[in-house]
């Protein structure tokens, strides 16, 4: 059809004898697109002949950065990310940079790290679920998961002074330990939850219109999201069960006892369920962390990376001077590379890092679970409606924050 | 929903764990022995193997890997690029991070390329996830991928010039950048 020079590529137009095709943007300020996501839509009628995302409005170069700052510097970084789970993010980081520096983390430390990720998780399900029910046109929903959201916040805050961005975890262990009646709030709040979690379902799951709107909406098979790169609960929804806690384990994860949720329906409604069924999970975890608090040290007993307690760097000469040297100089790492994956909120969430020597990393990468799982849209859309795609992208639970870095 | 049913089984039933990630030193022995030709070099650290592999090689040692039944590295984890540096040579790396979705076991696969010819064959026809990753490769350091279906930038903007994850690429730039 139109052949002219100045059409980049991107826009190609496909001959068709009634010319019925035609390409349309949607986002990048389309409130359903979860921030700054644009999609090339080629339509035929209401038809999706073709879906191309369009991603970067939201690259800040942090990959770049953290090659400029030092090792404990990249923590605050990694909270921008995946913000909905800012804490997994940390531990990722984390996590990768005491395998480099070979550390042994206290077993108290690790309790919490669990605990507090694991309300992280159900904190970014309550997200997505509120979302992707506003998208679909289910508005109560959104109001009921954030007065839920509002409360681990509340505790995440309590635990990290942060609401949205804790950089919770340090190298070697965690910024300081809970605080008191951190123990007893959580307790509150696993109580409450499954009333929630109830609340959710019977506003939502029976819904008849929310039912036709995701069933054999969004479809993508196992083989298929397996050779996408799918992971999380958007790969579960294949009917995979495959959950980097359990295939290689971290934290101690092989010691807690939940399941992998699975659905074989390949839909958006499969990843509704599987979702909506890691909430559980997710609280069994978060009960099961909160028995196994014992008392202890949060920290690793490596003066030379970890910071010392106030207390110690005011009376002691040692710790002042370690303080002064991690502070100023940081620490040095040494050469080495490793890929350290996590199962975040949305999938594998896998922190590269190269070191060379040092107080700085040579190359930090994320492989963000939103990115892969974003580039298997083109794949799912194929022949949905524009209404479907708003779903799809729903249930892929994406973040732009990670996406574009 | 689904409650938690005691008489299930232990979590290690259903679902066995590889806690160490691999049993990837003897992939790697397994591969040195079949087609020597396909490893420079092999490296065992921190408990990841890493395999380096001559660029012509690495579309067949992936169709390898991931078709052999008892390796069955069928899922592309991770695709990164890495700069050494304007002065070390071979300058550039590109990481293929594999992972089996049945076996749970995971390998570093490393190719080595030369600044006056950065090109590497793409892995896309073996798995589709590699297509956003090798973009991002391209974008942010220039890797030019042999094969690719749809190679362009993708987080950056379209006419973008340099490449800003390289050694020599100033953190913030060369000018301010202006969208007009």
């Amino acid at each position: 059809m139109s052949t002219t020079a100045d059409i980049p590529p991107q826009f190609e137009i496909v001959d068709r004898p009634l010319d019925t095709q035609m390409t349309i943007s949607m986002g990048p300020q389309h409130p359903s697109t979860h921030g700054v996501l644009r999609l090339e839509l080629v339509l035929d009628g209401e038809m999706v002949v073709k879906a191309t995302p369009d991603i970067g409005y939201l690259h800040t170069g942090m990959e770049k950065l953290f090659e400029y700052r030092k090792y404990q510097q990249g923590i605050v970084i990694t909270d921008r990310m995946d913000y909905l789970n800012p804490l997994g993010n940390n531990l990722a980081y984390v996590m990768a940079v005491e395998k480099l520096l070979q550390l042994e983390i206290p077993e108290r430390a690790q309790v919490i790290r669990v605990l507090t990720c694991e309300l992280q998780r159900i904190a970014s399900h309550l997200v997505w679920l509120g979302t992707h029910a506003l998208d679909i046109g289910a508005m109560t929903v959104f109001f009921y998961c954030f007065r839920e959201r509002e409360k681990i916040l509340n505790l995440i805050e309590a635990a990290s002074g942060g609401r949205l961005t804790p950089s919770y975890f340090r190298i070697g262990g965690l910024m300081m330990d809970i605080p008191a009646g951190f123990e007893r709030r959580v307790q509150q709040f696993i109580d409450d939850f499954p009333k929630a979690v109830d609340e959710f379902h019977k506003l939502i799951t029976g819904n008849r219109i929310f039912q036709k709107r995701t069933q054999g909406v969004g479809y993508i098979s196992a083989q298929d999201a397996i050779d996408w790169g799918l992971s999380g609960p958007s790969l579960r929804g294949s009917g995979v069960a495959l959950d980097i806690r359990r295939a290689n384990p971290y934290c101690g994860y092989e010691n807690y006892d939940f399941e992998i949720p699975t659905e074989p329906d390949c839909d958006v409604w499969a990843r509704y369920l599987v979702r909506m069924r890691e909430l559980n999970e997710s609280h069994k975890i978060v009960k099961q962390a909160l028995s196994r608090l014992r008392p202890g040290p949060v920290k690793a007993d490596a003066p030379k990376i970890v910071l010392p307690d106030r207390e110690a760097m005011k009376t002691h000469m040692d710790a002042l001077i370690h303080h002064f040297l991690i502070v100023a100089e940081g620490f040095d790492v040494p050469a080495g590379e490793v890929y350290m994956p996590i199962e975040a909120s949305k999938g594998e969430l896998g922190v590269y890092v190269q070191s060379t020597g040092g107080p700085k990393p040579a190359r930090v990468h994320f492989r963000g679970p939103s990115f892969v799982n974003l580039s298997a849209l083109p794949h799912m859309s194929r022949g949905a409606m524009v209404a479907d795609i708003v779903a799809i992208i729903g249930s892929l639970d994406i973040v732009l924050g990670e996406i574009d870095r | 929903m689904d409650q938690v049913n005691p008489q299930a089984g232990t979590p290690e039933d259903q679902f066995t764990s590889n806690p160490a990630g691999a049993t990837p030193s003897l992939i790697a022995a397994a591969l040195q022995r079949e087609h020597p030709e396909w490893v420079t070099q092999v490296r065992d650290a921190l408990g990841e193997t890493t395999i380096i592999v001559p660029r012509e090689h690495i579309v067949a040692t992936c169709t390898f890997l991931k078709s052999t039944p008892a390796l069955e590295f069928n899922f592309l984890s991770d695709l990164c690029g890495f700069d050494r540096g304007p002065e070390a040579e071979p300058r550039f790396e590109v990481n293929y991070h594999l992972f089996s979705t049945t076996k749970f076991h995971r390998v570093r696969l490393k190719v080595l390329l030369n600044e006056d010819d950065v090109r590497v064959s793409s892995v896309t026809g073996i798995w589709r996830t590699a297509n956003w990753h090798e973009r991002e490769t391209y974008d942010l350091f220039g890797v030019v991928f042999d094969g690719h279906p749809d190679l362009r930038r993708i987080l950056l903007p379209d006419d973008w010039q340099g490449h800003a994850l390289r050694k020599d690429f100033p953190l913030r730039g060369y000018e301010p950048y202006s969208l007009e």
